[in-house]
């Protein structure tokens, strides 16, 4: 067994929270290089270039990529042979994003109740996934979600029939109703099977993957390829003022599923593809 | 570029058309959903506003707080078409004039912009760093207890906007994404899996 301190694991996701609400990854980087020069509308490459200056000027400077710092996603990847110790994992969580976003001067976007709607002052709470994998990591992923992307989001449950043809189709009318309002060039995250709440939980996943990558099967690959081949024939556009670029990517996930189902989960990403790992 | 100062007057709305891109200095209100429920309701039972919006633009946005020895956090649009049940009345009876957000508005606002003579403006959603150090001051004016949704009274020099929806009705998407699409949109065109079969 190998022991980890709650404290290490609240000092962790502090750290991650100001991380992923102030740096991009190098794949991101690379991708925009790429959209940059594959963009045909002038103010479309305008748009692309001025998220990059913003990007570069948060790494820089410390300050937000974007005001949504959004609700806390935390993903974790705990090794069977961890032991939690000092306390409770989930508040350990949770004291560290109310650290990191005090501490980082994060905006605090989360009501304790949907109806009533008070802020909790703090950001907390976290939504958290916990999967047990083999051996004596935990890995902590701190994902922050904005809620203009989330709210484009969406789930439908298929029928069988409707095939890949189906797919495609709610993929593009999630991401043409989605239009500018989740700030474009966006990142596409789409879980295949599974049930209703699998198939919602693969699409978050899906985003965590590096730009560029595609699925490793090659008739998952293929459809990715197909759909963002659709998205950025809609003219959206970055910032959705016109242009070639309306998707940096698509990432699909897949889970065995029911004779009787197909569900389909596409959860919109917007261009701050924001996420920062640890290991401990 | 058309540089312009608030607060607005129908002189200068109606020389900007969709897709023009304006650079803006003077005064933003900010304000988003549980501010703008909060006018509406206040205004409704007759009570007194805490600001006067004759001319006024509101900025959509909940920035972050401001860390030590700055003016602002970072401060980017928030999706607009969440504030659009609020506007009309804020449009036809307050006398706000101008928006700043991103996104689409419904056929409601865009009906109201034509009608009195306002305007809606785009800024770049998710640039919030860049779009901060265009603040040179902010302070809270009204309902400091909804936090980042509380209404800033801000000042800006040279905030970088584009025309989204001009006192015509024109939408700068609408045009611009026209030039670039090559399929067929999905929505609205009545396609089903069922008839494509």
């Amino acid at each position: 067994m190998k022991e980890i301190h709650v404290k290490d694991i609240t000092e962790t996701v502090e750290k991650l929270c100001i991380e992923a609400c102030t740096t991009l990854g190098n794949d991101w980087w690379q991708t925009m290089d790429k959209a940059v020069s594959q963009e045909e509308s002038t103010l479309g490459k305008d748009m692309l270039g001025i998220i990059r200056e913003n990007a570069k000027l948060a790494a820089s400077t410390g300050e937000p990529i974007c005001q949504d710092t959004g609700t806390a996603v935390i993903f974790l990847e705990m090794g069977q042979e961890v032991r939690i110790a000092g306390g409770n994992l989930y508040h350990a969580i949770n004291e560290g994003v109310h650290r990191g976003y005090t501490n980082g001067y994060l905006r605090k976007s989360v009501v304790s109740d949907p109806l009533i709607r008070k802020n909790t002052g703090d950001n907390t709470p976290a939504i958290i996934h916990v999967d047990i994998v083999s051996g004596s990591d935990l890995k902590i992923t701190v994902a922050p979600k904005g809620a203009g992307s989330e709210n484009s989001s969406g789930l439908k449950m298929l029928k069988p029939a409707d095939g890949e043809d189906g797919v495609i189709q709610f993929v593009m009318e999630v991401v043409e109703a989605a239009g500018p309002n989740a700030c474009p060039p966006v990142v596409v995250g789409v879980g295949l099977g599974g049930n209703l709440e699998k198939s919602a939980i693969l699409a978050k996943r899906s985003l965590l993957r590096p730009l560029g990558k595609r699925h490793p099967q090659p008739h998952i690959a293929k459809l990715e390829e197909e759909i963002l081949r659709r998205i950025n024939s809609t003219g959206i556009g970055p910032q959705g003022l016109g242009g070639r670029i309306t998707a940096l990517d698509v990432h699909i996930e897949t889970y065995p599923t029911h004779i009787a189902s197909l569900p389909v989960a596409v959860n919109i990403q917007c261009h701050a593809s924001r996420h920062a790992e640890a290991v401990l | 570029m058309n540089r312009i100062k608030t607060p607005l007057d129908f002189e200068t709305i109606r020389k900007l058309k969709a897709g023009d891109q304006v650079s803006l200095s003077g005064v933003l209100f900010t304000g988003r959903d549980a501010a703008h429920k909060r006018l509406v309701d206040t205004y409704l039972a007759g009570q007194e506003l805490p600001v006067d919006l004759r001319g006024q633009v509101i900025y959509y946005v909940g920035p972050c707080p401001a860390k030590p020895g700055k003016v602002i956090g970072s401060a980017g649009p928030t999706t607009s078409i969440r504030m659009d049940p609020y506007t009309p009345l804020l449009v036809r009876e307050l006398g706000l004039r101008g928006m700043i957000g991103k996104g689409h508005r419904s056929q409601k606002v865009v009906d109201v912009i034509k009608e009195e003579g306002a305007i809606y403006f785009l800024t770049i959603g998710g640039a919030a760093a860049l779009l901060a150090q265009r603040i040179k001051k902010a302070e809270v004016v009204a309902y400091p207890e909804f936090g980042p949704e509380a209404i800033y009274r801000l000042e800006v020099e040279d905030f970088p906007l584009i025309v989204g929806v001009d006192s015509d009705g024109r939408s700068a998407y609408d045009e611009g994404q026209s030039k670039y699409r090559l399929i067929h949109s999905v929505v609205g065109s009545g396609e089903t899996l069922e008839n494509r079969r």
